[in-house]
């Protein structure tokens, strides 16, 4: 990869220790992603918030970098671990609230915009189309590529780090106007979201760098954060396009007995003892419609959402979180399914979820087993 | 194609596997221990070894989680992937764990147990020693 002296300089930790670092992970970013030079970015998205993912070793690695790094570009944050209101009535110890604490300071120090939410294309005004980006949360990054015409690498958090500190990211394939090899012909009638998030997970399984999606009609919101949640679980790819591609893309169906394979992978449990909903973390749309379809019913049981702080407030506002929290749901904001310290399999065996993003994470992290079922199957069968 | 992405030296004993890692949630980050039932390695430990894999994937928060078992001093010695990915090669980069990719080829010939030595300043990339 080429660089500029000025690149060079920092390189060698001639412009301290911290640039000195990010410019080495830029430059194993370049080479793992074949990229020739460095170029600008305007927004960085990063993840490695959840004191569950990153640990003593995070939380001492940003405490350490936040005495001089400071953010170049606007930067956004990934969800953390809980929701500071109402932390008190979940049994989370004492030292995990401490030490998350010290993860979002350490980033509030570095100037990043506490945002805590996997949506930021839901919250945050998009640039125009083709801005350079760097979003580290996976099905950030894949709604930005696919749906918002903006350009980012599938980024690690740390090279989105790098990027958010230097104001740049390597020049990689992603960025430019690559197009697929590979065509995903999607076979299956009657999809719902729950669909859509299989069909992401066999994308990612199957795709490289990004692939062509095609006998797709309209989508809603909801099925397309699914398909990029699945997608950005399973594997490298991070772009899709809709359309049958180039005549010599190779073709592979999704059909039937491709979707059960992934169902009979992912849900193994016939029933859950609590509901999550929110991995990605729900938009004000998706809250609006489930205020609609809550509607004179409550829960039997358990049922968490999560969402966005900006998104709660705007529904509280509106009167939706008050209908929610009288059908029975408990409302979190700042954190995510995914790896919340909240779901503990101390007290909990299985979880009904539409979410395929996190059933992997449910299964493989919190340890517990998942119930896979549709937004409109949960309500039909856990709402009276 | 061979890229070296992270320079460095190791010797060690290979631990190859055929499936995808993805770092976040599938390896513990005190023990180094694999902890996905469907994978290869599952249960196996990757501390101290060359881990010789296709590449990483999933989650990008899995980049702490290679930080994470270098500070737990669990952490393999190096790694040889057939193609490079963002959250394995970031990873590396903060850990200082060597990282290279090697061809189809070379990656063919790497079994568990064959004692190699690694050097990215070596014009033989990877020598094996028994």
């Amino acid at each position: 990869m080429e660089l500029t002296r000025e690149e060079e300089s920092a390189l060698k930790g001639e412009q301290g220790e911290v640039l000195q670092m990010a410019y080495r992970i830029l430059v194993a970013t370049g080479e793992a992603t074949d990229a020739e030079k460095l170029i600008p970015i305007e927004w960085a998205h990063l993840s490695g918030v959840n004191y569950n993912t990153i640990g003593d070793a995070g939380e001492e690695f940003l405490a350490g970098i936040s005495n001089n790094a400071r953010v170049k570009v606007k930067t956004t944050l990934n969800p953390m671990g809980f929701d500071i209101d109402n932390v008190s009535n979940y049994e989370l110890d004492n030292n995990f609230i401490l030490k998350q604490l010290s993860i979002k300071n350490s980033y509030e120090k570095m100037g990043v915009t506490p945002s805590f939410s996997c949506i930021p294309y839901e919250i945050f005004d998009i640039p125009k189309e083709g801005t350079q980006v760097s979003f580290a949360e996976s099905n950030a990054a894949i709604y930005a590529n696919s749906f918002d015409n903006l350009k980012t690498n599938k980024e690690s958090a740390f090279s989105a780090l790098a990027s958010a500190i230097t104001g740049k990211s390597p020049f990689s394939s992603l960025r430019k106007d690559d197009s697929p090899n590979l065509t995903i012909q999607m076979k299956v009638d009657n999809p719902n979201e729950l669909t859509y998030g299989m069909l992401g997970f066999f994308a990612g399984k199957v795709g490289n760098n990004s692939v062509n999606i095609s006998g797709i009609r309209e989508m809603d919101r909801r099925s397309c954060k699914a398909l990029c949640g699945g997608m950005g679980t399973s594997g490298t790819c991070a772009k899709f396009v809709f359309g049958e591609g180039d005549p010599d893309c190779e073709k592979v169906d999704f059909d039937q007995k491709e979707m059960q394979n992934i169902h009979d992978e992912l849900n193994t449990a016939e029933k859950g003892d609590l509901i999550t909903l929110g991995s990605p973390q729900l938009g004000l749309e998706e809250i609006s419609d489930l205020t609609i379809k809550l509607k004179g019913r409550s829960f039997k049981k358990r049922c968490m959402i999560f969402c966005p702080r900006s998104v709660k407030n705007q529904a509280r506002k509106i009167g939706y979180t008050n209908e929610l929290e009288r059908a029975g749901c408990e409302i979190l904001s700042d954190c995510c399914t995914c790896l919340s310290p909240l779901i503990n399999k101390n007290d909990v065996d299985s979880v009904t979820t539409n979410s395929i993003k996190g059933a992997f994470y449910l299964k493989n992290s919190n340890g517990v087993d998942v119930n896979l079922k549709p937004l409109s199957q949960i309500i039909e069968d856990e709402t009276k | 194609m061979k890229k070296i992405l992270v320079q460095g030296k190791a010797q060690g004993t290979v631990l190859k596997s055929n499936n995808s890692i993805n770092f976040l949630g599938t390896v513990d980050k005190k023990t180094g221990i694999i902890t996905d039932k469907n994978h290869e390695l599952f249960n196996k430990s990757i501390k101290n070894s060359i881990l010789v894999f296709p590449y990483g994937v999933g989650s990008s928060v899995g980049a702490y989680t290679i930080y994470s078992i270098k500070s737990n001093n669990s952490s393999p010695l190096a790694m040889i992937c057939q193609k490079a990915d963002l959250t394995v090669a970031t990873g590396c980069a903060l850990a200082n764990i060597p990282l290279v990719t090697v061809t189809d080829k070379e990656f063919k010939l790497l079994h568990n147990g064959q004692k190699i030595t690694l050097d990215t300043k070596s014009p033989n990339l990877i020598t094996f020693l028994e």
